[in-house]
């Protein structure tokens, strides 16, 4: 399977968005080129704040300017804008419901920037914050479309961006739609939800268990929060053999939680597997080790696929190796991080 | 415009009016921010009465019953800004900083005749907006600081969206002296200096006391005015209860974003509240006794 590579999907898409609309502001904590607003900044200057290594205070600054009416979209990286700052996020944004656009680049293992760039709790700790919504993208054609999306929504909105080299898995046509699953494939085997890049993950692994006779309904969510699409629940009550989620963050707290809780309210009693960061801190490597080493692969899914079926499919992971490999060296992004 | 004897004297009647209710207070509910009142008094007294340029309120306004926190969609959330009167171009804000201050600033706001008389009953009361640590929805609160540094970062953003706008109503913010030992702080001095945001003006209870003890031993923060003009500001640091230098600093133009330190006595106008130093926090009677004491003073301050 290969896709498109789009580069930089995030950075033009952004411009031309805000090109008429002078209330939007973008805040930035010195990372501006390596979160794709460089250009924007030189597109609209007077629209474009630099607020340093501060992150505390960009949040209050954001809920200032938000409560007279700007819409501030804060880029930087995940980590930076829930984890320091948490207090500030809640406080000053979150709880009164002010429209900011929180855009953080590098969820989950993205980057060989080790434990303190990676954010793997994002979800879970954003998800129990009220007022919040939560966003992922997925691929090109999401990180493109999803600034109407954001905008539409009259409360704060924490973005799972991606950026440098993307593919575009769903075709440019269909956008982004709020708290509405891509349905990618139908089946009464197993129902799979993926998210964010699990989802190209999930793919590789997909029409090879198609070939085995497996029927896979596969979902892909772009709206972690909330997570009321009826189309999650009719996909949960379908499965014959259980439900699997893949999500680049911990187990805890994050999509396969989300599912857990749908299941449960819902009386729901089929197995479920979440793959994702096991609970533990990962460290500085490239995606694709850490994704083997903490098995968010889809070798992982094939094996959990195997486990609810009780029986080996003879799938070897040389079958899996067509999928391509982003180098942390890319010249999309400005440094290796 | 040059303070005039019968402003002072309007000022100082505020002042006194403030310090008394919140004894008042104090001694029908044994306990209140009493330290608070005693070394803010003449600053917020000033503040309302002279310094700030706010709209009217329809007169001593009922404070709302609380109807609900913020949420996505639903509308405009009741705001205690609304007894700061109407929001307009040329108009000051306030954005108080030290929500255990609320108190004190719903005292100073009765003195002022924007909260109803009867106002400090419903404090702290179950159901009502009127509440301990003033949150958005509290009277003369437009945002929620009771996480202490929080309020000058937010008042940064509202002074850059009103220069964006050309507002040339200045943004005050009020706070506390203990809020230096927070990183925000210095975070949003160096920001509302960098981006030169010259419509904020800073005024600090500078009383040496916080919920430990002084601030001299829990973490010192001085020299506080050196501190601060090396992130670019326009420091004054006068005494916090002397009112013509009050007006005089509040008055002062300048081209960079203003800071008064005001140096205050947490026990100004109560000295019966130096005998519990060095914890002035809050106020608690410990007997039967020690309360007696406090009334015999409300009783004389009220003669």
């Amino acid at each position: 399977m290969s896709y498109e590579i789009v580069t930089r999907p995030h950075q033009d898409s952004f411009i031309k968005w805000a090109k008429d609309r002078p209330e939007v502001v973008v805040l930035s904590a010195d990372l501006t080129n390596s979160c794709e607003v460089g250009k924007w900044r030189d597109t609209y200057p007077d629209r474009f704040f630099s607020m340093g290594m501060a992150e505390q205070n960009m949040l209050g600054f954001a809920g200032g300017l938000a409560r007279e009416g700007f819409e501030p979209w804060l880029h930087t990286f995940c980590v930076f804008l829930y984890r320091r700052p948490l207090d500030q996020l809640q406080m000053s944004v979150a709880y009164p419901a002010l429209p900011v656009r929180l855009v953080g680049f590098l969820p989950g293992i993205m980057t060989p920037g080790g434990v303190t760039h990676q954010a793997i709790e994002d979800i879970a700790v954003l998800r129990a914050v009220p007022n919040m919504t939560i966003l992922e993208v997925g691929d090109a054609t999401e990180a493109e479309t999803i600034f109407d999306v954001a905008h539409s929504i009259a409360g704060p909105v924490y973005i799972r961006a991606l950026r440098g080299e993307v593919s575009r898995i769903f075709p440019q046509e269909e956008p982004f739609v709020f708290n509405k699953a891509r349905v990618l494939s139908e089946g009464r085997d197993i129902t799979l939800l993926t998210s964010g890049i699990m989802t190209e993950e999930a793919l590789r692994a997909v029409p090879l268990l198609q070939e085995k006779g497996v029927q896979i309904h596969h979902l892909h969510i772009s709206t972690l929060k909330p997570f009321t699409d009826p189309q999650v629940l009719d996909a949960l009550k379908k499965s014959s053999s259980g439900v699997i989620t893949m999500e680049n963050h911990t187990v805890v707290g994050g999509l396969g939680s989300a599912v857990a809780e749908v299941m449960a309210e819902n009386g729901i009693g089929s197995r479920l597997i979440r793959i994702g960061i096991p609970d533990t801190y990962a460290h500085g490597a490239s995606q694709k080790y850490l994704m083997k080493e903490l098995g968010l692969d889809a070798i992982a899914l094939v094996s959990s696929v195997e486990k609810l079926l009780g029986k080996t499919l003879d799938i070897k992971p040389a079958d899996l190796e067509s999928s391509r490999v982003v180098s942390v060296h890319s010249s999309a992004k400005v440094e290796a991080l | 415009m040059g303070d005039s004897l019968s402003e002072i004297r309007e000022i100082e009647r505020i002042a006194s009016g403030i310090r008394q209710r919140v004894l008042a207070h104090t001694l029908a509910n044994n306990g209140g921010y009493m330290s608070q009142a005693c070394s803010s008094a003449e600053l917020l007294a000033t503040l309302y009465y002279s310094l700030l340029t706010l709209g009217p309120t329809d007169g001593a306004l009922v404070p709302a019953e609380f109807s609900g926190v913020p949420r996505v969609g639903g509308g405009h959330a009741a705001t205690g800004a609304i007894f700061h009167g109407d929001k307009a171009p040329h108009l000051d804000r306030l954005i108080s900083s030290p929500a255990h201050y609320a108190l004190v600033i719903y005292a100073a706001l009765i003195e002022m005749g924007r909260l109803e008389e009867d106002g400090l009953e419903k404090f702290n009361r179950d159901g009502s907006t009127v509440e301990m640590i003033g949150a958005e929805h509290s009277p003369g609160f437009e945002t929620t600081t009771g996480s202490l540094a929080q309020a000058i970062s937010q008042a940064g953003g509202i002074a850059l969206a009103r220069k964006l706008r050309g507002d040339t109503g200045r943004t005050w913010v009020f706070m506390s002296d203990g809020e230096f030992q927070e990183g925000q702080t210095w975070e949003a001095l160096n920001a509302i200096g960098h981006w030169k945001l010259d419509g904020i003006r800073v005024i600090v209870d500078v009383n040496g006391a916080q919920c430990d003890g002084p601030m001299e031993s829990v973490m010192n923060i001085e020299p506080l005015d050196e501190r601060v003009e090396a992130f670019g500001w326009d420091v004054r640091k006068i005494d916090g209860h002397d009112i013509p230098a009050l007006l005089q600093a509040g008055r002062a133009e300048s081209d960079r974003p203003v800071m008064v330190l005001c140096y205050t006595d947490p026990a100004r106008g109560l000295p019966l509240l130096q005998e519990r130093y060095p914890v002035l926090h809050y106020l608690r009677f410990s007997s039967d006794d020690e309360r007696q004491k406090y009334q015999d003073v409300f009783e004389g301050m009220m003669a």
